[in-house]
């Protein structure tokens, strides 16, 4: 539904895509995941005809976004990472005119946007001008924006960066259900929890381009399962307790700044290391204030791919040399 | 539909986007109002007993159909301020991303702008009354005579859209469309009569489309008190000449203005 290929684009000396690939198919959900600057909201421009890509190609439901840029806007939906709404205008007048520039026709575009303020939950804030509405319910007017033509295809732009953690949920809800009714959808985050939560997919990016794709599970997978979490009582006890995690750890145990939190990925049976752990501490009389062993989040996976942000969050020791990029899953 | 129909309805559409604001923020529509009448007072009772035109009519009378053209002028600044705030706020991302004409948000901007400038010609007309200006030719020479300063009013704003992309902020727009305009409309017969330049100066004031605008609503309002002032073809002939600004004005900034929306909206 959604294709691109080889999408690159600099600006001046920054190169913001690199050659990016991606694919959508029909009713799936795709998050890119990656860092501010990742390249992720140029590569959205690209798809949506808002910029031009200096190479490469995309279509969207099988039409060339750069050879029919209008014919690709009829197909997909937006919301972008700053809601765009007119504050002067209600939300209904928001959505009425925004259905009138999808040329539904005035009655079409007025029912539809009724439609949509309840669905959306902004029925009672619909006639009021859109200046007075939390960043929650523009995000969800944008959104609603986006829907009024009911476009095969949802390209969503960070849609809750900057967002309350009730807001966020609200607006998971809502993109669930749009999964669920058969939309076929591009999302952008910087948050791993949300790429978990919504995306059969997921592509890591970086430099703009893709290091990793894979499910949630897959690139978790890559981290080597389960983590042993350590927090030391001394730090005089580092050397013995990285010792002792090397011995069970796949890659590297990381250990933090200040030296008093360990932590490694294990495979296999976790709780079987993590006495093995436990045990090689009592021998050495390593005092702890906290051990637990933790499922991997999407944070483990995107420093362990990414390599750089955990270069500055922690020093690497270990057995295995630091794998810098990994093709996942492919 | 055909590119040109869609342009103008989705144009329209946008237009009463931009009415709706009116409503919400009064403010912008008072401040509209209130600096036609205070023109027309300012320059009826400060310089009304200075200057002395030509022929029979008085001053006030003779000076109202200045101030309406400097004042249509001046209103183009909105279109420009009014495009300036729009590039910087995210509904332009929406417009973008819709499949819409690419030159509605101009149609759409200069048009909503024919109302605030119908709006303030209104004003400007209750004003002049009250001060002594009359119509004293028929209704529809009258007619035609707003409708001109309309008209030029109208081909000005495309010029300020388009200065409006290319320096998108609204205190920078103002202060540049103050140095352009400026100089235009009081190197003009607006409020002083042609015969008071000399040289080159004269020249510039008889070719420059807001005397001849000025000219030809003094001429359709009946202000002239019958004087035709100079020979120059411009002075003439002020409507022909007028309407072939309004026309070269057009066909030169609509499509550069579509164009710089398209550069602007694309990085």
């Amino acid at each position: 539904m959604i294709r691109a290929s080889g999408l690159t684009k600099s600006y001046k000396a920054v190169q913001a895509l690199a050659g990016l690939d991606l694919a959508v198919p029909e009713g799936k959900v795709l998050a890119l995941l990656g860092p501010n600057g990742a390249g992720k909201t140029t590569a959205v421009r690209c798809l949506t005809t808002l910029l031009k890509p200096d190479s490469g190609s995309a279509t969207v439901a099988g039409i060339d976004v750069l050879a029919d840029p209008a014919g690709a806007r009829a197909k997909i939906g937006l919301s972008g990472q700053y809601a765009a709404v007119d504050e002067h205008l209600t939300g209904y007048e928001n959505l009425v005119m925004v259905g009138r520039l999808y040329h539904l026709g005035k009655a079409r575009a007025q029912a539809r946007a009724r439609e949509l303020l309840e669905r959306f939950d902004l029925t009672e804030a619909g006639d009021r001008p859109s200046k007075t509405y939390s960043g929650g319910m523009r995000r969800r007017l944008d959104l609603a924006g986006a829907l009024v033509a009911e476009p095969p295809v949802l390209i969503l732009d960070e849609p809750t960066t900057g967002l309350d953690v009730r807001s966020r949920q609200q607006m998971w809800d809502v993109i669930r259900e749009l999964v669920a009714s058969g939309a076929t959808l591009l999302l952008t985050t910087q948050y791993l929890e949300e790429a978990d939560r919504l995306a059969d997919d997921i592509v890591v990016i970086d430099h703009g381009r893709a290091i990793a794709h894979g499910t949630a599970d897959e690139l978790k997978a890559t981290t080597g399962g389960e983590r042993i979490e350590v927090v030391l009582a001394d730090v005089e006890d580092r050397e013995a307790a990285v010792r002792t995690l090397a011995e069970v750890a796949v890659g590297d145990v990381r250990v933090s700044d200040n030296g008093r939190e360990l932590s490694a990925a294990v495979s296999g049976r976790g709780a079987g290391h993590l006495l093995h752990v436990l045990q090689g501490f009592e021998r050495d009389s390593v005092t702890v204030l906290d051990v637990g062993l933790r499922r991997p989040t999407l944070d483990d996976v995107f420093l362990s791919i990414t390599g750089h942000a955990a270069e500055e969050a922690a020093t690497t020791t270990g057995t295995d040399a630091p794998a810098d990029t990994q093709e996942v899953a492919r | 539909m055909s590119t040109a129909v869609q342009a103008l309805t989705d144009g329209w559409v946008v237009a009463q986007r931009n009415l709706i604001k009116i409503k919400r923020v009064p403010e912008v529509l008072v401040f509209v109002l209130i600096s036609p009448i205070m023109f027309v007072l300012l320059f009826a009772f400060v310089f009304g007993g200075a200057i002395d035109p030509p022929g029979s009519v008085n001053y006030k009378e003779w000076l109202i159909a200045g101030i309406f053209a400097q004042t249509v002028v001046f209103g183009a600044t909105f279109t420009g301020a009014g495009l300036a705030e729009d590039m910087q706020k995210g509904i332009i991302d929406r417009f973008r991303s819709l499949p819409m004409s690419g030159s509605a948000v101009l149609v759409g901007r200069t048009t909503s702008d024919v109302v605030y400038n119908i709006l303030s010609l209104i004003i400007m007309a209750l004003t002049g009354l009250l001060v002594g200006w009359r119509i004293r030719e028929g209704i529809v020479d009258a007619i035609l005579g707003f409708a001109l300063l309309l008209l030029f009013a109208y081909a000005v704003s495309w010029v300020m859209a388009f200065v409006g992309m290319l320096v998108p902020s609204v205190e920078v727009i103002n202060n540049a469309s103050f140095i352009v305009i400026m100089p235009l409309t009081f190197v003009s017969n607006a409020f002083v009569p042609t015969e008071s330049f000399d040289g080159v100066l004269r020249t510039i004031v008889e070719w420059n489309p807001v005397s001849t605008l000025t000219q030809s609503s003094r001429e359709l309002f009946g202000n002239t008190g019958g004087f035709s002032p100079t020979d120059a073809w411009s002075m003439q002939n002020p409507v022909l000449y007028t309407l072939i600004w309004v026309a070269i004005i057009l066909v030169v900034f609509a499509p550069l203005a579509v164009r710089q929306y398209r550069l602007t909206t694309s990085k």
